[in-house]
């Protein structure tokens, strides 16, 4: 239902001003080649930085490519980007258009802006603020409201005024688990009785293990990877992650340890290590005997996450991407 | 966590769709009245949120000037100018200075996006965002140009005008406001540049033109409130010419819909970068 075609954006380089240091020319999206099948959770997963929110931009008619081209539900995008309005909903990471607006004004102005009468926008606005929980905050403004409760309230105006498409640019942050959770069943409701696709923008590793069907991993701009979760986890099955944790310093000077110095990641006391298993267990068991261990707060033994996949694949950013 | 294959949608899900040539229907398209009123209503309702504290400065400052000015000037065709500027400051403050700022901070935060994802006329969005800001000028308006009558002991007959020049001269700063924040580069830029419409329009506006020096003169016919402030002026003698009063008035219509024409152009140029 989406098809990406080598879409390419470069920010030109800017010059340096007083105070402000000369950038170099950034692409942002490098030939990007992308299908996205309808009724499926699609997730673009990458550090900041990897050009996911350009991406999207793009595809919503934000932001015009320099190059290549965007269809979805059979219209071009990129030549007519008024018609993206038409046919997805976009949540995008700032709600400072609706933060002075009532959750449910909010709510409404969206459903009305998205082309509905008044009585349907208030009907599908109070389906919504229920269905999501908010009934009870829809009259307080959003800017009042938590984090993680604002951001539930931007997914509510996204949902009124139905589209077959929700483009999703990092919808739960700062959400506690219940409002995740009416995120998620919301949208599975939408996928399983009317077929809705979902492009998700996120850096979260575990919520992209489990909410999607497919997964794009984004590195500099460019799609390094893209396959089911568990598709691109084989990719790595062959290694265990370890993690150690020292009380205070390394204990370089047992030998073992500091042979695997320059195989680790180093993250002040957190060393992680990706290893066969076999290789791993002999890591384990000389840590956990010996003169190491007196060294040792904790360790953990783990089988790959998609951040694992992302650092395999070759991902340039060390941290950035979150699990939790 | 979802629990729904993708395979076992409606319709088939993942096959149908990537061959058919056929573009699918799009969603409606939110009708240009529909929508300016949505934005309208929902602007308006930020008074009640932010309280636009602003308004009340507004106002007091208005009211300030014509209590300072009142030593100043002797009554007359100087104290009619006084009210009329200070009445009119209060629009200039409001749909000039602070519709800059917010449109400047909208655009640089990001906030234009939810607008420009929505399929809504950006006539929509700049109208109704000026229609809600020259809004809140009425109370302070009224109160200031009623104040201003008292203290001058000016007429209060024909006060009813305010309600011509208040929309029409909204819609000339309102648009011209908006034009500013959507433009300038950064918020700050957005921010100095209604500071400096709403300078001007002091200065240019409550001032009494006869003491001004011929540059200063011309800067003040090219201020698009100064026009409300002389068909408001006008009123106040005991025969307004009225065909002058809507000589100016239109000035001000004219200079509206031609700055909330611009404002829309840069609406659009701001949506889509």
């Amino acid at each position: 239902m989406c098809a990406v075609r080598g879409l390419t954006k470069t920010y030109p380089a800017a010059r340096g001003r007083r105070g402000v240091p000369a950038t170099p020319e950034i692409r942002a999206t490098d030939d990007v080649r992308l299908d996205i099948r309808r009724g499926e959770i699609f997730g673009l997963l990458g550090p900041n930085g990897a050009g996911k929110s350009t991406l999207v931009r793009q595809l919503t008619g934000l932001m015009r490519p320099d190059r290549g081209s965007v269809e979805i539900l059979g219209h071009d995008v990129v030549r007519h980007p008024e018609r993206a309005s038409r046919i997805l909903a976009y949540l995008g990471q700032e709600s400072t258009a609706l933060d002075e607006l009532t959750v449910s004004l909010a709510a409404e102005t969206t459903g009305r802006l998205r082309g509905l009468d008044v009585r349907r926008a208030r009907a599908e606005r109070d389906a919504v603020l229920e269905e999501l929980g908010l009934t009870p905050i829809a009259g307080r403004p959003l800017k009042k409201l938590s984090g993680g409760q604002r951001r539930l309230a931007c997914f509510a105006a996204a949902l009124v005024g139905e589209r077959p498409l929700l483009v999703l640019d990092e919808p739960t942050t700062g959400m506690d688990p219940v409002a995740r959770r009416a995120v998620w069943s919301a949208v599975d409701r939408r996928r399983a009785e009317r077929g809705t696709t979902v492009l998700l923008v996120t850096h979260n590793v575990i919520e992209a293990e489990t909410v999607l069907d497919r997964v794009a991993v984004l590195d500099r701009g460019r799609v390094i990877a893209c396959d089911t979760p568990t598709g691109l986890k084989e990719q790595v099955a062959g290694e265990v992650r370890v993690e150690l944790v020292w009380r205070e310093a390394a204990p370089l000077h047992v030998p073992e340890v500091a042979a695997l110095r320059d195989r680790v990641v180093e993250s002040g006391r957190r060393w992680t290590l990706r290893l066969a298993p076999e290789e791993a267990r002999t890591v384990v068991a000389t840590v956990t005997g010996g003169a190491a261990f007196a060294a040792l707060d904790d360790f953990t033994l783990a089988t790959p996450s998609l951040e694992d996949v992302y650092l395999a694949l070759g991902g340039a950013a060390r941290q950035g991407l979150v699990k939790a | 966590m979802s629990v729904v294959p993708a395979d076992v949608l409606p319709g088939g899900a993942l096959a149908v769709g990537e061959t058919a040539p056929e573009p699918a229907g799009l969603g409606p398209r939110a009708r240009l009245w529909p929508s300016l009123a949505a934005v309208y209503r929902a602007q308006l309702s930020r008074a009640r949120v932010a309280r636009i504290p602003l308004l009340f400065v507004a106002t007091f400052q208005s009211v300030g000037i014509m209590i300072l000015m009142r030593g100043v000037v002797d009554g007359g065709g100087e104290a009619q100018a006084v009210v009329a500027g200070s009445s009119v400051l209060v629009v200039a403050f409001v749909a000039l200075n602070l519709l800059a700022q917010y449109f400047g901070q909208l655009r640089a935060s990001g906030g234009l996006d939810h607008y420009a994802t929505l399929p809504v006329p950006p006539a929509a969005v700049v109208l109704g965002a000026a229609g809600a800001y020259a809004s809140f000028t009425v109370p302070g308006t009224v109160v200031t140009a009623v104040f201003g009558c008292v203290l001058f002991g000016l007429p209060l007959a024909h006060l009813w005008v305010l309600a011509a020049v208040i929309p029409l001269a909204g819609a000339a700063l309102a648009g011209l406001g908006a034009a500013l924040g959507l433009l300038a580069p950064r918020p700050e830029t957005a921010t100095l540049l209604g500071q400096l419409g709403m300078s001007a329009a002091l200065l240019l506006g409550v001032l009494p033109a006869e003491r001004m020096p011929e540059a200063v003169r011309l800067a003040r016919d090219l201020l698009p409130s100064t026009y409300g402030v002389e068909a408001f002026a006008r009123t106040f003698g005991p025969h307004p010419d009225w065909a002058r009063v809507l000589g100016d008035l239109a000035v001000c219509g004219g200079v509206g819909v031609i700055s909330l024409a611009v404002a829309t152009w840069a609406y659009r140029r701001a949506a889509v970068r």
